[in-house]
């Protein structure tokens, strides 16, 4: 029996250690509190034999129960497509896009869904929730559609495309009136300001009523007699007041009408599921400018 | 291991030098406390508390109460896939659960009161770690017998008869467990319903776990730690310090008459002797084991016990009642000095505070519930793109409306912008057009475009109220976000 040390001031045992005159107590820990530690201890051996937990050099042990989070992972993700898989057979039998729409419950999906589709492949160029992109990559979100803006017009483009080698894709070319010599530099500052004056921002009348023929024999047979555009042909509005190419200025309208840009887009027919093409369509027609 | 065991601290005293070095033992043994029966008011009292907080607690999750077709009947409920808690005519969604809190703090000050004017009664006759552990001492005290013979079983040898009694007492406490642990899933489920799986195997794994966890802990806590989870667990016997004053009653030894204490014969003067006769009566009935005549101590639990006991032997021996009772150590302080004791001042500054706040919280809880909005509306603002330019040159912007329609029954609403009654909105998928409906009890989600001319919208953003109107009851809830346009 080792002699016990008291405290005289509180009566209590000491631990013998001492700092600078200062003396510990000894206040032990009850033992169920050491069982509960050793208890841990047997629980983690357990776990080391039943779990992923010894590192090897090349690897690792497996554990009895074979657990792996990847595999974990899988599960969840065949889960959750099993989940879906009703709701990706009604999209598909659906008997039109309208149809997906009037189901509220369709809608939601194919919003999300197609939210999933447009973020991965197509807001590279669109930019998110449909945002466009200066220099010809429109804006989905807004009322202006160059190629038609109904929820059939949008699946078209989004299966076959703009300008590209599928034969069903959109076609249309703007000639260079420009760098071809169709017209004369001044002739296509007159018909600038004409386009001009088509949003009232017209600042010299006498070119603008000279560019009104200019534009009645070599424009409108594509963009209208007033400029409102052909979406069957991709000729865009020029009378409102939005510009894909340049910011609507007389000169950004001479280059343009000089020698034009002409966008393109891949067709993802051939890409996406059917499923995928009709939730994509859904969602990029819900974003604030579906006809 | 063996060299360093537990119990072999100090008694072998002439074993070799190594050994007497290593004898004092890192974690101390759990003495067992052997409560002993006492009869007397406080004892009544306890006894009527646990059989009215037990019968509470089993009961409550049976009360039924109508809420209508579709919703559950159960009064008190917490549903949790459902994301609903009902309490009787109170049904609150996730989002309403500062109302918890609201209660969480009124049994806070409710809890710092009581303590302020009677000391730890809490611990004493309602905590459930006291209600439980009573309940299990009384089961092994009908079982096993008093006090002596406990002890007496303890250390006897294995025979049939402790085997018996043994087994007996943990079957007895493990059903006790069971109930307890039944009892509290039946708050998260319907009642009937889980009792009737339970015992057809129909119930969900999630409920035999929880059931299983429940059983585990109370026969762990009530069984076997006892007064270890006051003393070694629970952070309020540390708190409550903060809580007592002077004024506040606590079960006190009153030394100045007790002592000296000591053996007393039946027939001699008292001259000389202090009421305190040592008979350790108040130790052996202590369910923490503790000795009251060392006064205020972490482990007491003021529930007064060691007063019935001490009464008894009081009236035995002849002397006044109340050796050990419920006192402030003002009148302590007055009573040793000789002078008559004060009254007991209920109305102290601290109590004063606490009654306002429980007031002043409980008013506003109340207040909250009574006009609680079976409708609400949440908005966010389309990000990406923040705002888009249309044809006609005007600016839109997009929003993700959640319309919570906490009534069980179908609802159509109207919306509309506070500051821009000409703004155009579209809901998109709303049919009939401009039409919200919400289905019952459920958070119906719409997106909503809304344009202003672009002279309408200020520098780069708009201060803009959404107003949801109840087409039939004409309710409404609103919502303030941002309109947001280009830089001017």
């Amino acid at each position: 029996m080792t002699k016990r040390e008291i405290d005289s001031i509180s009566g209590q045992e000491t631990t013998g250690h001492e700092w600078d005159g200062i003396k510990e107590l000894n206040h032990p820990l009850p033992s169920w509190w050491l069982y509960t530690f050793y208890a841990s201890i047997v629980v983690a051996v357990i776990y080391w034999v039943l779990m992923p937990a010894i590192p090897w050099v090349t690897g690792h042990s497996n554990g009895i129960l074979g657990y792996s989070q990847r595999a974990s992972l899988d599960h969840v993700m065949e889960a959750a497509t099993a989940a879906q898989a009703q709701y990706i057979a009604r999209i598909d039998q659906a008997p039109s896009l309208a149809a997906i729409q009037a189901d509220a419950d369709l809608f939601n999906f194919a919003q999300a869904g197609g939210r999933a589709v447009f973020n991965e492949n197509c807001a590279a160029c669109h930019g998110l929730g449909g945002s466009g992109r200066p220099g010809g990559f429109p804006t989905l979100a807004d009322d202006d559609w160059i190629w038609g803006g109904t929820l059939d017009d949008i699946a078209q483009t989004v299966r076959h495309g703009i300008r590209n080698a599928d034969p069903d894709s959109r076609q249309s070319v703007m000639p260079n009136f420009g760098t071809d010599s169709i017209l004369t530099a001044p002739q296509i500052a007159d018909v600038s300001e004409f386009v001009l004056s088509l949003s009232n921002r017209s600042t010299d009348a006498a070119a603008a009523g000279r560019g009104k023929t200019v534009f009645a024999d070599n424009c409108a047979a594509c963009h209208g007699d007033n400029g409102q555009g052909k979406p069957e042909l991709g000729a865009p509005n020029l009378a409102d007041a939005i510009w894909l190419y340049g910011d609507g200025s007389k000169l950004a309208i001479m280059a343009q009408v000089t020698k034009p840009k002409m966008g393109v887009m891949p067709a993802w027919g051939g890409r996406l599921s059917e499923a995928q093409q009709r939730m994509v369509t859904v969602y990029v027609h819900s974003l604030g400018g579906g006809q | 291991m063996t060299e360093t065991s537990l119990q072999d601290s100090g008694t072998q005293e002439k074993v070799a030098s190594r050994r007497e070095q290593r004898a004092e033992p890192l974690y101390v043994g759990r003495i067992r406390v052997y409560p002993r029966k006492v009869h007397g008011t406080l004892r009544r009292f306890k006894s009527a508390m646990l059989v009215i907080l037990l019968a509470i607690y089993y009961a409550a999750p049976w009360l039924r109460w109508d809420r209508g077709p579709g919703a559950p009947d159960q009064a008190l409920l917490i549903d949790l896939p459902g994301r609903r808690a009902y309490f009787f005519w109170v049904e609150i969604w996730p989002q309403e659960v500062y109302y918890l809190t609201g209660i969480l703090v009124l049994a806070a000050l409710g809890l710092f009161l009581a303590t302020s004017l009677f000391g730890r009664v809490w611990c004493g006759f309602t905590c459930p770690q006291t209600v439980w552990t009573d309940l299990f001492m009384w089961v092994e005290r009908t079982i096993e017998g008093d006090r002596n013979a406990r002890m007496r079983l303890d250390k006897s040898p294995l025979s049939l008869d402790k085997v018996a009694k043994k087994t007996a007492k943990h079957g007895a406490w493990l059903v006790i467990a069971l109930l307890t642990g039944g009892a509290w899933a039946m708050y998260f489920t319907d009642a009937p319903t889980l009792v009737r799986q339970f015992f057809t195997g129909g119930a969900t794994l999630t409920v035999y776990f929880f059931v299983g966890l429940f059983t585990f802990t109370t026969y762990l806590l009530a069984g076997w730690a006892r007064e270890q989870v006051c003393t070694y667990m629970c952070p309020w016997p540390r708190i409550q310090g903060a809580m007592l004053d002077e004024d506040s009653l606590n079960v006190t030894y009153r030394a100045w008459r007790g002592e000296p204490r000591g053996k007393h014969k039946a027939g001699t003067s008292w001259e000389g002797h202090g009421d305190c006769v040592d008979c350790f009566s108040c130790v052996a009935v202590c369910p923490t084991g503790i000795d009251i005549r060392d006064g205020a101590q972490l482990e007491c639990i003021g529930c007064g016990l060691c007063i019935d006991a001490c009464n008894e032997v009081m009236e035995k021996v002849g002397r006044p009642r109340g050796l050990i009772d419920f006192d402030s150590a003002r009148n302590m302080a007055l009573r040793s000095a000789g002078k008559p004791p004060a009254a007991w001042r209920p109305f102290r500054l601290r109590t004063i505070v606490y009654v306002a706040l429980l007031f002043l919280v409980a008013a506003g809880v109340f207040a909250a519930l009574g006009t609680r909005s079976t409708l609400d509306i949440n908005v966010l603002p389309e990000r990406t793109p923040l705002f888009v330019l249309l044809k006609d040159g005007s600016i839109q912007n997009a929003y993700t409306i959640k319309i919570l329609n906490k009534q069980r029954q179908a609802r159509e609403f109207t919306l509309a912008v506070k500051e821009h009654p000409g703004a155009r909105i579209e809901i998109v998928g709303a049919e009939p057009e401009g039409v919200l409906a919400a289905k019952p009890d459920h958070v119906a989600t719409y997106r909503v475009l809304v344009s202003l001319p672009r002279a309408e919208v200020g520098e780069d953003s708009e201060a803009m109220t959404f107003v949801l109107t109840d087409n039939a009851s004409s309710d409404t809830a609103r919502h303030q976000t941002v309109f947001r346009g280009p830089d001017r």
